[in-house]
């Protein structure tokens, strides 16, 4: 089974944690002057890409914190993990 | 070639020989009127009706590995129509119709077996889903009926209807005439027919960019040279995404791998399919006798056609509650294909912001079963430029309008 590291306790197995899509997409700024397109945008469309890609996990049966990752969806290789208060790693890049 | 090539052993059928001469392997020309971007079933019964129904040959069907090595080759062959909303039922029934005659239109033995489909219900919540899906089919003409624990088991005797279980079974919503069909045999089917008609289809050759000029597709590029094209149309299920943001366009849905598993093969012990989703797993026997099942998607975004154990862990915990005779089966392989999941569990289907390029997407688990009917309404929604009736409720605005087709509770686990 895959382990995860999750930044507070370290590596543990896939099945503690629980995942939440791409990760760094703010609430708007200014809800009430979002058009119908601007709102499909923020609840509809996430990225999706072949490659490394920015995305949150909580460590739901362990300390239920959550962070970000960089994983590979090629691969399902994690390439970083990342306390929500850091910033993005910046080799990855793309997410 | 002939067309009198219908034997009682499809091609194929007497493994491992492999069909090698069913349609030509030509390398692409300069253009085309149409290209079709992935050669699954999807691809492969749109480029069929194309040219059947609408007259256009001078088509290419892209794929970058083999015909059918996709999703096409990894699906449970599951075929349903039994739908909540009447925009599911419209296009899911227009396929299950056209499957009846499938055979027979082209030629070509599927193996479709019309052995019905028993979707189970765990809970009271899901007796009343059920029973409300159920009454919304009939009202749609669609042949379903409620059936109650006795019935399920006269209908599949190894199903544990026992109440001594964590999730037992209630009941079932009923579809006599949903089934199963060969799935290669199907694309081998469509794909020598287009073939016959003219169609060439392309293998091993990968689409690296789409052209556009003012708005306005002109073309692909691929890893065997450029090809011109009046129409572009995407056929890419899991790698739809990364197709579309070639020509600049985002999409709504999230790729996921799916997995499934065979067991050996066993005498015939399963006479219908078995869905379940609170338990989360769907059950057929394929006609050579291997008990094939499906899981639910794993939860992260993943292109890499494997997933976790632990999804195939608890579907054969699932599997083995439902079926105790299971126990002793072993389990041969597993696999997983990657779909593309939209947020109502319905397909994108249609017209896009640029000219000439296509959509045909977001059918995440259930595609296999709409083969048909997608290639016959996408066909038409290429070649006169406008959505048929069927498609039409499934366009890409539909996330800006909010007329969404909530089908969670009919596609649930997986179609």
């Amino acid at each position: 089974m895959q382990l995860i590291s999750c930044p507070w306790c370290g590596p543990r197995e896939e099945v503690e944690f629980h995942y939440g899509g791409q990760a760094h997409v703010a609430y708007p700024d200014d809800p009430a002057a979002l058009s119908d397109e601007d709102w499909a945008r923020f609840v509809f469309f996430r990225d999706n890409p072949s490659g490394p890609f920015a995305e949150r996990w909580s460590h739901a049966a362990g300390c239920r914190r959550w962070f970000n990752a960089i994983r590979d969806t090629r691969s399902h290789e994690l390439l970083d993990v990342y306390r929500m208060d850091e910033a993005q790693p910046a080799r990855t890049g793309t997410s | 070639m002939t067309t009198d090539r219908r034997t009682a052993v499809p091609p194929g059928a007497d493994l491992p020989d492999h069909p090698s001469f069913l349609w030509p392997n030509p390398d692409p020309a300069k253009s085309y009127d149409v290209v079709i971007v992935g050669g699954g079933g999807h691809g492969l019964a749109t480029a069929y009706y194309l040219a059947k129904v609408h007259g256009i040959t001078n088509v290419a069907v892209l794929d970058k590995g083999w015909l059918a090595g996709g999703n096409m080759a990894r699906n449970t062959t599951i075929i349903r129509s039994n739908y909540l909303w009447d925009e599911s039922s419209g296009i899911y029934e227009h396929s299950l119709k056209l499957w009846e005659n499938l055979e027979a239109e082209l030629d070509y033995p599927i193996l479709f077996d019309q052995r019905g489909v028993l979707n189970l219900a765990h809970s009271l919540q899901d007796v009343r889903d059920s029973v409300r899906r159920v009454n919304a089919n009939r009202l749609n003409g669609i042949d379903a009926e409620w059936v109650d624990a006795d019935g399920v088991q006269e209908l599949c005797p190894i199903v544990n209807v026992s109440p001594d279980v964590r999730y037992p079974v209630l009941g079932a919503t009923y579809q006599p005439r949903a089934g199963i069909a060969k799935h290669d045999y199907v694309a081998w089917g469509y794909a020598r027919a287009a073939a016959a008609m003219g169609v060439d289809l392309i293998q091993n050759c990968e689409v690296t960019g789409i052209d556009t000029v003012g708005g306005r597709v002109r073309g692909v590029r691929t890893t065997r040279g450029r090809v011109a094209a009046g129409k572009v149309a995407l056929c890419a299920a899991g790698h739809s995404s990364v197709l579309a943001a070639m020509a600049g366009l985002r999409l709504p849905v999230q790729s996921h791998p799916l997995q499934a598993l065979v067991s050996e093969l066993l005498e015939p012990v399963h006479p219908t399919v078995v869905m379940s989703n609170a338990v989360h797993v769907y059950v057929s026997q394929a006609h050579k006798g291997e008990l094939v099942m499906g899981a639910g998607i794993d939860s992260y975004n993943g292109y890499g056609q494997r997933g976790s154990f632990h999804i195939i862990e608890r579907q054969m915990a699932a599997a083995l509650e439902l079926f105790p005779i299971f126990a002793r089966a072993h389990l041969l392989r597993t696999w997983a294909g990657i779909v593309d999941v939209s947020p109502d569990a319905s397909p994108i289907v249609g017209l896009t912001p640029i000219d000439g390029l296509y959509l045909n997407c977001g059918w995440g688990t259930g595609g296999f079963k709409a083969t048909p009917g997608l290639g016959d309404c996408f066909a038409h929604t290429v070649a006169k430029d406008k959505p048929h009736q069927f498609n039409e409720p499934f366009t890409l605005e539909r996330f800006t309008t909010g007329a969404l087709v909530d089908e969670h509770g009919a596609a649930a686990v997986a179609h």
